[in-house]
């Protein structure tokens, strides 16, 4: 189980990754196990506000579907068409290739707020 | 009968009895029901005495006896459930109890006969209806009009729907009931152009409730311009020869498949259709199922492993009750399997030619019937343009009194719709021939209605 | 069943098996005057479906059939499904022509045969349920559910009480089709936890049971195979609080007989006839849900209800119906199966129906219960809900792969990953339609599949190996969905 140093986290699976003003969000290697085969990803249109907290999508694997929380926030300048026709990104590569959104942050201080690696670590049941 | 099994359907004997009793350290049955409440239990239940199979077989002839129509009296009801001629293979195949005694299919490894029978309905129904995706059925076609108005509201984010009439009653009725539980208005209109941006969708029956074809590319036109969808409820055996809605501009296509499948049984049950344009896949209502392969093909007489097979399995399950529960597209669980088998293998015993050929002799009849009705004397079949199997028929005397007296004669003399407010169907009767309907009820309808005719 | 493991079935549908030109039934010419088909622009120009000949068309789906098991087939103790033998007289009486070629639109005089018999179950399932009032309309469960909560939402708008009664209670161990059907209706779910003796959190839904509360929809008995501790007290105090207590009854078949909604304070139930009354559940149908009610409800019941007046039999509108739910009365084919049933097997026959099956769950219970985690202990009623969680931790086998290995075994699976509340669900219905022996045999296959699970997980991870197809792969169908036939590309 990937926990990558690098990036900021939420309680509910999500991480981000700081780039100049924008923030990269995706699910951590955490969540994808626990969903299991990712088959569908729904995502907000580009030019959407996200706010901290708040729900922004939705991703479904074959037997559940469960809800994207916005680890900070901030307008969507892309989101990853790849995923679209290959929602088995979120699980081949979730921090890198399956990433869901790009986001321009209103406030990066917010990432303070975050969990970092070892929080997160910390929060996950211990493997079994 | 101590001793014995307490009934042919509940095989465990005492002994059984006994048997498990003692396994769970119990004296009596009685113990494994303490927990519900004494001062309820075992209340005073009135039922009838038990029958045995020859007393019910003997109780129900009775009943079913009670019945006038056996299909052997002329009745020219149509209305929304309409007589066809069932392939004798739709029955026999069905009734194999591989199919009719299984569960919904959420083993797919022993369920393929159920699945890829689904994936031929929701092939068949696409074929039909000219839209990319369906469903594997819904309850009848008036709650599948009914989702498909939900999922009008759901994309357009509107809180209105409209129907066009003429509509079916029964249509109207239940759209108007779950339009309450989703706290939509339900506007009836007159004409298509009355659509509005308010409206999350138009609704138009084909053949509408009155028998007539809608040109339907004039109503989605009309529908899309308000920015709403057009939904059509359309009759799945004339589509045999009608253009396909999918293709004239409709966004869903509904529509009841009971006829097909089987007799009217008073209605039920019954088969709702539902097919959609691919955008609005994942806003279905309902079961869908998928094709796909084995994780691992199967090992050969060589012990070799070879090529993964094709299967069918249920798909896109994430919209569903079960796994989405309050925020799912639908509370749909048990639907219409086994009559969406009945509804495939019928079209498929007719296939392409056949279907073209049985709509075609429908019409054929339809208006056959039509044109010597219309030669008799002081009777008129009032002109709505053209029409499929249903027509109206206007007689010398009131409508519920040319009823009466065709009843009188035996006949039943289709439906009374002088209460409706289009003009043509002042003081008429709805009547309907198919290609199921026997020349000979047609002759001893003519015949009535020139002996009726004649008196008045 | 059937399977050559060499060939692919699947990949060949009836329209990969058309021949043109074959037919499989034949359409009489029409030699009268022909009438001018409507405008072209009206018409179809091209209709793609298969053309088989007869035998062609039965061999395809005849070996489909084979491709399938169903109870007939064996044991099939899918939990909360209630799969029990289907009586094959029904079917009989459904058969007769009297009642399967009745018009739905027929004058009552010309069907009172039928109208007779669905109010006499009018009549019996009230009883049953002591409940006032029924109307058989619904087709199904979940839309007896629809009905069951529009009636309440219509009831509370005419005591001028919907606007703050918003709510909707549902405790987390109940079917999605409660939750599903609230929302249906309009109102917002609220999920009451389930606390260690598997009722509901007494706490949390004291603590609930407020002025915004519309109704709490409660299965009796529960998911878990239990009885709802003190339900009858829950229900004087939700209706205390101004609520109205929904029942769903798709486990009414642990207490035919025994118990009654009615007696238990509740305002309004379905049943769903497919399961405690017998009727084929077809693949998924058709069912019937008739919903039952006090009669304060009864005004709101959907239409139509079967009447008696003046020594006949009529359909009727109630008062203030919350309207139809089908574009006809219901499922009457489904309807006068399940009064058939009722009518074989009389008040005795009923009680012994929950009494065997609950005899039959409890002695699978015992004989398995040392193999498997049961979180919520026993003895139960109708069903056992087990747990793989030790097969899973302690041999990384899932409930998913123990599943499959039993249909190695020659049965259906139970139920499984629900309730949602139990890790790796194994939830068992054996029903009363099984003998001693045969709930004897799928516990040996249960207790043999947990030994191989320790000593050769490897099967369980195989299996199944002597279905007609392996495992499918889910994930793809559902990434990118093919949903009907294609022609192949030219």
């Amino acid at each position: 189980m990937e926990i990558r140093d690098s990036l900021r986290y939420t309680h509910e699976h999500e991480w981000i990754r700081l780039e100049g003003d924008e923030g990269v969000i995706g699910i951590s290697d955490y969540a994808q196990d626990e969903l299991g085969d990712v088959v569908y990803v729904a995502l907000p249109a580009l030019g959407t506000r996200l706010v901290a907290g708040q729900r922004f999508g939705e991703i479904e694997s074959v037997k559940t579907v469960s809800e994207l929380f916005a680890p900070a926030t901030g307008e969507v300048t892309a989101v990853n068409e790849a995923i679209e026709e290959h929602p088995e990104l979120v699980n081949e590569s979730p921090y890198d290739d399956g990433w869901l959104v790009r986001i321009v942050l209103t406030d990066p201080t917010q990432l303070e707020e975050l969990l970092d690696a070892e929080a997160y670590g910390a929060e996950l049941p211990a493997a079994g | 009968m101590s001793g014995g099994a307490p009934h042919p359907y509940v095989p465990n004997t005492d002994a059984d009895r006994a048997v498990i009793l003692e396994r769970l350290g119990l004296t009596s049955p009685e113990d494994l029901f303490a927990d519900l409440p004494e001062a309820h239990r075992d209340p005073a239940i009135e039922l009838p005495e038990a029958l045995t199979e020859p007393e019910l077989l003997r109780h129900l002839r009775q009943q079913s006896a009670k019945n006038r129509d056996g299909g052997d009296v002329p009745s020219f009801l149509g209305a929304g459930a309409y007589r066809r001629s069932v392939p004798s293979i739709v029955p026999y195949l069905v009734s194999r109890s591989e199919f009719m005694t299984a569960y919904t299919p959420y083993q797919p490894e022993i369920s393929q006969g159920t699945l890829q029978s689904a994936f031929e309905f929701q092939s068949v129904v696409c074929e039909l209806t000219g839209l990319d995706v369906s469903n594997t059925g819904l309850y009848d076609g008036a709650s599948a009009t009914a989702e498909a108005c939900l999922l009008a509201a759901r994309v357009t984010g509107r809180s209105a729907v409209a129907l066009l009439e003429p509509v079916h009653p029964g249509i109207l009725d239940v759209v108007r009931t779950y339009a309450y539980g989703a706290n939509l208005r339900v506007d009836v209109l007159r004409e298509a152009a009355a659509v509005t941006e308010g409206h999350a969708c138009l609704v138009v029956q084909q053949p509408d409730f009155l028998g007539t074809l809608v040109d339907i590319e004039a109503v989605a036109e009309a529908a899309h311009g308000a920015g709403s969808l057009c939904v059509v409820n359309a009759d799945p055996f004339a589509l045999g020869m009608l253009r396909a809605p999918g293709d004239a501009g409709a966004d869903v296509v509904t529509g009841e498949g009971r006829d097909l499948a089987g007799g009217p049984q008073f209605g039920g049950p019954s088969l709702g259709l539902f097919a959609a344009r691919s955008q609005y896949l994942r806003q279905m209502p309902g079961r869908i199922v998928g094709r796909t392969t084995e994780l691992r093909g199967p090992r050969g007489v060589d012990g070799g492993e070879l090529p993964p097979r094709t299967g069918y399995v249920l798909t896109l399950q994430a919209r569903e009750q079960f796994i989405r529960r309050e925020r799912a597209t639908s509370n749909l669980s048990t639907a219409q399997a086994l009559v969406a088998l009945a509804f495939t293998i019928a079209l498929q015993a007719l296939g392409s030619r056949g279907l073209r050929e049985a709509a075609e002799l429908c019409y054929q009849r339809a208006h056959d019937a039509a044109r010597r009705i219309e030669a008799l004397p002081g009777f008129e079949v009032p002109s709505r343009g053209p029409w499929f199997q249903e027509f109206l028929v206007r007689g010398p005397l009131p409508a519920a009194e040319l009823h009466r007296r065709l009843a009188a004669r035996g006949i039943g003399g289709g439906l009374d719709v002088s209460m409706r407010a289009e003009p043509e169907a002042r003081e008429t009767l709805l009547c309907c021939v198919t290609e199921a309907t026997p020349p000979e009820h047609v002759d001893a309808l003519i015949a009535a209605l020139r002996d009726i005719g004649g008196a008045a | 069943m059937t399977g050559r493991a060499s060939e692919d079935f699947g990949a060949r549908l009836s329209f990969d098996r058309s021949e043109p030109g074959r037919r499989a039934v034949d359409v009489p010419r029409w030699d009268g005057k022909r009438t001018a088909l409507p405008d072209a622009h009206l018409l179809r120009d091209a209709l793609r479906l298969p053309e088989l000949s007869q035998p062609g068309l039965v061999r395809y789906y005849t070996a489909l059939s084979q491709r399938n098991y169903g109870v007939d087939s064996g044991t099939y103790p899918l939990g909360s499904c209630t799969m029990k033998y289907n009586p094959k007289v029904n079917e009989a009486i459904a058969a007769l022509p009297g009642f399967a070629e009745a018009h739905p639109l027929a004058p009552a005089e010309d069907v009172q045969g039928t109208l007779e018999v669905l109010h006499m179950l009018q009549r019996a399932l009230a009883e049953i349920t002591g409940m006032d009032a029924v109307s058989l309309a619904p087709a199904a469960g979940a839309q007896g559910e629809l009905a069951g909560i529009l009636m309440v939402k219509r009831a509370l708008e005419e005591r001028g009480d919907l606007d703050r009664r918003r709510r909707v209670l549902v405790p987390d161990s109940a079917h999605g089709t409660n939750p599903a059907t609230a929302a249906m209706a309009g109102f917002e779910v609220t999920q009451i936890p389930t606390q260690g003796d598997g009722s509901m959190d007494d706490d949390v839904l004291a603590r609930e049971l407020d002025g915004t509360v519309a109704a709490l929809m409660v299965t009796v008995p529960n998911t878990l195979g239990l009885w709802e501790h003190g339900i009858e007290d829950i229900a004087r105090q939700a209706h205390e609080a101004g609520a109205l207590m929904y029942g769903d009854g798709a486990n009414l078949n642990a207490v035919l007989g025994r118990v009654r909604f009615g007696d238990l304070g509740f305002d309004v139930v379905h049943l769903n006839l497919h399961k405690s009354f017998s009727t084929p559940h077809g693949g998924g149908g058709p069912g019937a849900g008739p919903v039952c009610c006090t009669a304060d409800l009864a005004p709101y019941l959907p239409a139509p209800v079967v009447e008696a007046r003046e020594g006949a039999f009529v359909l009727a509108r109630p008062e203030r119906s919350i309207g139809q739910l089908q574009q006809f009365h219901g499922s009457t084919g489904v309807l006068l199966r399940a009064y058939a049933y009722i009518r074989a097997l009389g008040l005795e026959g009923l009680r012994a129906v929950s009494e065997n099956a609950v005899l039959n769950a409890n002695y699978l219970w015992s004989l398995v219960r040392e193999h498997y985690d049961l979180p919520y202990g026993g003895p139960v009623l109708h069903e056992v809900v087990f747990s793989g969680s030790r097969q899973r931790r302690e041999h990384g086998v899932r409930t998913y792969d123990i599943a499959k290995r039993l249909i190695d075994y020659g049965f259906h699976p139970p139920t499984v990953y629900f309730p949602l509340i139990v890790d790796e669900a194994l939830m068992i219905e054996p029903t009363e339609t099984e003998s001693r022996e045969s709930v004897e045999a799928l516990a040996a296959a249960l207790v043999a599949i947990a030994e191989e699970a320790a000593g050769h997980p490897e099967l369980l991870h195989q299996a199944p190996v002597s279905a007609p197809i392996g495992r499918l792969d889910e994930a793809t169908a559902a990434r990118r969905p093919v949903l009907r036939w294609q022609p192949p590309e030219a």
